[in-house]
């Protein structure tokens, strides 16, 4: 195990440059906060994932956020076990009608002000699966959204631009 | 007592002409008499139900001979909309036949359990690939009936579907005495998207692309399946070149999970150095699949007629120079894994899968091949490029979580030379050939059914397409290798402490989107 350790001390760390916050993303949230009060968060941000049906890959990509390269904790941005914790809900899948009930206590039960965060095509507006019958055609149509982060599944890189314009506009009012 | 003969099941079916027009591997049509006879021999053989659907007013079970590995594909037409349940052969088959029953309407007869499975009472259609009567959804969902309980001093706890991690949604329900587990029992649906019935009529890309979206971990695995189905189903001869690429993908999309699930295994028992690490290895696997084939899980690039995109000389060294830089940082986790006795004190001995179990479900995937059972679906039935590669499958018979683990860890090493070897002997040519359907003019003798058996990182897959003649899919089941696994997880957890279950789900890393469909 030392070795390892030593190693990593040793190496060049793998974690990815910064990102750039998604100019898109900020001009979409900018958007949303005429129609919307700002949370003010400060610059941390709890997140909690809810799966509304995804395939699961979705799920992959943001499990990826966590990995040494784009870490995404360096940015005082986490996910938590409870929507009681959270700040902001990233909802994946297409909102099965089976799971439409569940999303809504989570969304009732995460404290105002709270963002949703819609990640991925199926969320966005059902995406292969729009017009089955058992799914209802994106987040949108069971609670208020607040940010699209479309792709099939976006990868990690897209997805922490995203997250990060979220991370600023929710610090923007601590800053004034 | 004298051992009475069992026949194959070749040797069964030998008298029963197959279906025309079906491939690879034969379909024959039965008579109730036949089915019936055909349900009180299952006890006696070691024939394994790979999969149970509808498809109109038939029902069909595809059934592999495990002495020889043969593979069939049998089917009844209903009576009445009833058909003998396979459920007191094959106790898989009771959730297939409850699927059976919401999904199309046709009930088995003498079926122990008929609670709903997928149908939680909120499409606004009733059995939506048979009659689809309209129905007023309730706004909720309707209760669940879990098995009850019937002991003092028990207690209940009811996880789900909105878990504490980035987990797909499914409910679980604990009965607990004190903190060791008495009976667990899962509820799953919550992902069911419809897709079947999105596939009827769907036109082969779109169907292909679907296909890919059953469980993203294993898109590959899955858009492989039903590419070989369609292309059994048509007579289509792909390019050897387009075998060994797609082989390339299935390795990378194998060795990426197994990354995955060792780091999150080992996770689940607060050692996260072995986690970070693997999330590395896992993530230089998908930066390269991006690099080589344009996206990360690789989805949409097997298609049916051979694969989307070429590997080039620049994507073969990149994959040479990743299998070169894995496998000794690899291996230094392997070690670790192996010198740490607080991770084997956990790991060993929890969540035994009995060898009964096993073959009576069919289990395949790294559960079954934990537990003896050495089952692989590259092997038998087999499938290009494969049969023409030497490779061993991994079979330990512990059964516990760490046999789960070896298992991987051997399955990753087998991959990383297979993925070698690939390349190195990879045919040129072309990639892909066009799909021809029936009504074409000299589309020739082509058949309209086929079905695969593909070995992803969980299990095998199975396909089954009915093609209409233009070409469009009439009905296409995929089952997921998770139906036969999520029973045994549930029995293994018995007796075990409720915190040991994470590690246990872990180990199984079953999907739910997969069976839910
Ligand atoms: S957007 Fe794509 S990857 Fe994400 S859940 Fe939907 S089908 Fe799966």
């Amino acid at each position: 195990m030392l070795k390892l350790l030593l190693g990593s001390l040793l190496r060049r760390p793998p974690t990815l440059r910064t990102p750039v916050a998604d100019p898109s993303a900020q001009e979409a949230l900018e958007r949303r906060l005429e129609t919307r009060e700002r949370p003010c968060l400060g610059r941390s941000l709890a997140i909690r994932q809810v799966d509304a049906g995804s395939c699961n890959g979705c799920e992959l990509e943001i499990h990826a956020l966590n990995n040494v390269v784009y870490d995404l904790e360096r940015f005082g941005i986490r996910f938590v076990a409870s929507p009681r914790h959270a700040d902001a809900l990233l909802v994946t899948g297409p909102v099965t009608t089976n799971m439409r009930e569940a999303l809504k206590r989570t969304y009732d039960a995460t404290p105002d002000p709270k963002w949703v965060v819609a990640v991925g095509d199926c969320a966005v507006d059902g995406g292969v699966f729009r017009g089955s019958y058992a799914v209802t055609d994106g987040v949108a149509n069971t609670i208020p959204v607040d940010l699209h982060l479309p792709g099939c599944p976006p990868a990690p890189e897209p997805l922490l631009s995203g997250l990060l314009a979220l991370l600023e506009a929710g610090a923007e009012k601590t800053r004034d | 007592m004298i051992a009475s003969y069992h026949p194959t099941l070749s040797e069964y079916l030998a008298h029963n002409p197959g279906v025309e027009g079906h491939g690879p591997w034969p379909r024959v049509h039965l008579v109730t008499d036949t089915w019936l006879a055909l349900i009180s021999r299952l006890p006696l053989s070691r024939w394994d139900l790979l999969a149970e659907w509808a498809d109109g007013d038939k029902v069909m079970a595809a059934i592999r001979d495990d002495s020889d590995g043969a593979v069939a594909v049998l089917s009844l037409t209903t009576q009445d909309g009833r058909f003998p349940s396979l459920s007191h052969g094959w106790p898989s088959a009771s959730r297939l036949e409850r699927t059976i029953a919401d999904l199309s309407g046709l009930t088995a007869d003498s079926l122990g359990d008929t609670r709903p499975w997928l149908d939680h009472g909120t499409w606004p259609v009733q059995h939506p690939l048979g009659a689809a009567t309209a129905h007023k959804p309730g706004a909720l969902p309707l209760p669940y009936a879990f098995l009850p309980v019937d002991s003092e001093g028990t207690h209940q706890i009811p996880v789900g579907p909105v878990h504490a991690g980035i987990i797909e949604p499914g409910h679980f329900r604990f009965t607990c005495f004190g903190e060791a587990v008495v009976r667990l029992e899962d509820r799953l649906g919550y992902t069911h998207k419809g897709t079947e019935t999105l596939m009827a009529g769907a036109d082969l890309e779109r169907a292909a692309r679907l296909a890919g979206r059953i469980s993203g971990d294993s898109t590959v695995a899955y858009a492989l399946a039903f590419a070989r189905a369609v292309e059994a189903a048509t007579g289509t001869v792909i390019p050897p070149r387009a075998h060994w690429v797609r082989a390339v993908m299935a390795e990378m999309e194998r060795i990426a999970n197994h990354f995955g699930d060792i780091g999150a295994i080992c996770n689940d028992v607060a050692f996260s150095l072995m986690h970070a690490h693997c999330g590395w290895l896992r993530e230089r696997v998908l930066q390269a699949a991006a690099a080589c084939f344009g996206h990360r899980l690789m989805m949409d690039r097997v298609v049916p007629g051979g694969v989307s995109c070429d590997l080039d000389d620049a994507g073969t060294q990149r994959l040479r120079d990743l299998v070169r830089q894995l496998r000794p940082r690899f291996e230094e986790l392997v070690t670790l894994y192996d010198s740490t006795p607080s991770l084997q004190s956990r790991m060993l001995t929890a969540g035994v899968v009995q060898p009964e179990w096993v073959r009576q479900w069919g289990t395949g995937g790294f559960v079954g091949r934990a537990t003896g059972r050495s089952f692989d679906a590259r092997r038998s039935p087999g499938y290009e490029p494969y049969s023409q590669l030497d490779f061993t499958v991994p079979v330990r018979n512990e059964g516990d979580v760490n046999a789960r683990v070896m298992i991987r860890i051997d399955e990753v090493h087998q991959s990383l030379s297979l993925i070698e070897r690939l390349l190195q002997a990879m045919p040129p040519g072309p990639i892909h050939t066009a799909i021809v359907s029936a009504d074409a003019p000299n589309s020739g003798n082509r058949h309209g059914e086929g079905v695969a058996l593909v070995e992803g990182f969980r299990g095998d897959v199975f396909v089954s397409v009915r093609l209409n003649a233009n070409g469009t899919i009439a009905r296409c089941h995929l089952r997921d290798p998770s139906w036969f696994q999520w029973p045994l997880l549930m029995a293994a957890i018995k007796d075990c402490v409720v915190a040991d279950f994470p590690l246990c789900n872990k180990s199984f890393n079953c999907s739910y989107s997969g069976p839910d469909l």
